[in-house]
């Protein structure tokens, strides 16, 4: 396939709140990764960072930090900022350049420290943004969303608060095995039940917490890769970065209201749907062909709405196919077997490359006692706010 | 201390009573509606581009889904931290005149356990709160209230 790139490293920071730099967890992933390739980082040609906010300095920044950071060597540069999906964008673009010949060995880094509690919009008055209105008018934090999508998803489809803990039950459980997780502990749904409503019907263990942490991968051309002596290596087939098609009719974060359908007919496939659509199109397989899937459980709830969107059952089926098992380790087609954003917590530029650290180690067979055996095809699923798409499917 | 009663966002909602109204706009050559309002280019990839007219959005809905807000959202929402936080609950509804949904607060009062789904809500002139910093000032907004249920 020649839109093939291999993942020849793969590196974490471990996951939590260190109270450090993000430059620091940053770093200890991207020396990861290139140990883990076995590249010299004077090797590398290319370096994208995905981007977070660098305190006192007023702008987005990684590619050019990382790469101070680990010695100033003269590679090229780019930094990507596309919220949530800004992990999935860098991939993307370490591709393209892989793909168009200008260069054949790229570092991927994404690192942040993240605030305590609910996100919030950068300061100052600022009117013309839509995450600063949607806080500003109503207040309405991002569990407020995932809990107006959990609380429709019980009105539609018949969903119960002990159908959305079991998702949680399944994570933690699944997070346990992951040394790179925040959280390791099993879960009962008891727990769940016990915490604290933070935005009806979700409570506290059905919302990703936000956390420290940091993801990083060596991509190379194929050709690269051979050179480099390593066989058969993990290969990313698509990265799927598209934007939603007016009329965009379900209600995103962060907006206020949906498009209107009177002047225009809504798309076949909704937004996440599409998103998880162009990857497959892209990498010519369908949901029968996955191993496994790590998708953005941001809520319990929203879980079994990737597994929809993902077509690994049908509509208002998400439910079932979590009660039947498919979706643990052992199942069909078992989902975050990383532990999900329930054990790890949002570190925003980072996700969506642990995401794919996730899907490498499975496909390479070293992921341990969470394993999905004979893994052979994985999908990721994110979403940015602002309408990123974000989608990576890897073989082996 | 006489208050100040102005709109949380300008433009976005007028009228008194049973004559307020959340206010968008109208592409005059494709039709699309915009709320919040588009004054500038209709986004309607499929039109050539037509002047934007501003339209009153219909008055009743129907719940798509709704929430509420146990911890105090962070600025720049208006809240005073010395007082103890009052939950609000937000509804979701489906205007299906426009075919979008439109989120906003309920009105004071209105908890999860008076809503569900598919319930007839309609637009109420509500009151976001003092500012803070201004006290003079008193930021006005919409709320949702479901139909029947009296001021």
């Amino acid at each position: 396939m020649t839109g093939d790139v291999a993942v020849l490293g793969v590196g974490m920071h471990p996951w939590g709140k260190w109270g450090r730099g993000f430059v620091e967890y940053g770093t200890v992933a991207a020396r990861a990764a290139l140990a883990d390739a076995g590249v010299d980082w004077r090797d590398v040609t290319s370096v994208v960072g995905a981007d977070t906010v660098r305190g006192g300095y007023p702008g987005y920044v990684a590619g050019a930090t990382f790469a101070k950071a680990l010695g100033w060597q003269g590679a090229r540069v780019a930094s990507v900022y596309a919220a949530c999906a800004s992990g999935a964008q860098a991939i993307g673009t370490a591709r393209a350049q892989l793909l168009a010949g200008l260069a054949d060995v790229v570092l991927v880094v994404g690192a942040d420290a993240a605030p305590k509690g609910f996100f919030r919009p950068a300061g100052g008055d600022r009117p013309d943004d839509p995450d600063w209105l949607r806080f500003r008018v109503l207040g309405a934090t991002n569990p407020a969303y995932f809990a107006l999508y959990a609380r429709r998803r019980m009105a539609v489809h018949g969903e119960t608060l002990e159908d959305f803990a079991q998702v949680k039950v399944k994570n933690a459980a699944l997070g346990a095995l992951n040394p790179h997780a925040r959280y390791r502990t099993a879960v009962t749904p008891e727990e769940v039940a016990g915490s604290a409503v933070v935005a009806d019907p979700l409570r506290l263990l059905d919302i990703c917490a936000t956390s420290d942490g940091a993801a990083a991968l060596v991509l190379s051309t194929l050709e690269y890769a051979r050179r480099h002596s390593t066989a058969a290596p993990v290969r990313i087939r698509a990265v799927s970065t598209v934007t939603p098609t007016y009329p965009n009719t379900v209600l995103d974060l962060p907006d206020i209201a949906t498009d209107s359908a009177v002047a225009a007919r809504p798309a076949e496939r909704a937004f996440r749907a599409s998103v998880a659509h162009a990857a497959y199109e892209e990498a010519g397989i369908g949901p029968d062909d996955l191993s496994l899937a790590e998708v953005y459980d941001l809520s319990t709830a929203l879980e079994l709405q990737w597994y929809e969107d993902l077509g690994l059952c049908g509509e208002g089926e998400g439910a079932k196919l979590l009660r039947d098992g498919a979706t643990t380790l052992g199942g069909r087609i078992p989902v975050n077997t990383s532990g999900g954003l329930a054990s790890f917590g949002e570190a925003v530029p980072a996700q969506a490359i642990a995401q794919v650290c996730e899907l490498t180690w499975q496909l390479r067979g070293a992921a341990g006692a969470r394993q999905v055996e004979g893994a052979r095809a994985g999908i990721t699923a994110n979403q940015g706010l602002f309408g990123h798409g974000s989608s990576v499917v890897a073989v082996r | 201390m006489s208050r100040v009663r102005t709109p949380v966002v300008t433009r976005w909602f007028d009228g008194e009573e049973e004559d307020f109204r959340l206010l968008g706009t109208r592409c005059a050559r494709c039709a699309a509606v915009f709320f919040p309002r588009e004054d500038a280019f209709c986004r309607n990839p499929g039109c050539s581009g037509g002047e934007l007219v501003e339209v009153a959005l219909s008055r009743r809905g129907r719940v798509w889904s709704y929430t509420d807000g146990r911890y105090r959202p962070p600025a720049p929402y208006l809240s005073d931290p010395e007082l103890p936080w009052e939950p609000y609950t937000l509804i979701a509804a489906e205007l299906a005149a426009e075919r979008m949904v439109v989120l906003g607060q309920a009105v004071p009062g209105v908890t999860v356990a008076d809503l569900k789904v598919g319930m007839e809500v309609e637009v109420v002139p509500g009151v976001l709160g003092a500012d803070p910093e201004n006290p003079s000032t008193t930021w006005t907004t919409w709320n949702w209230r479901p139909v029947g249920v009296p001021a």
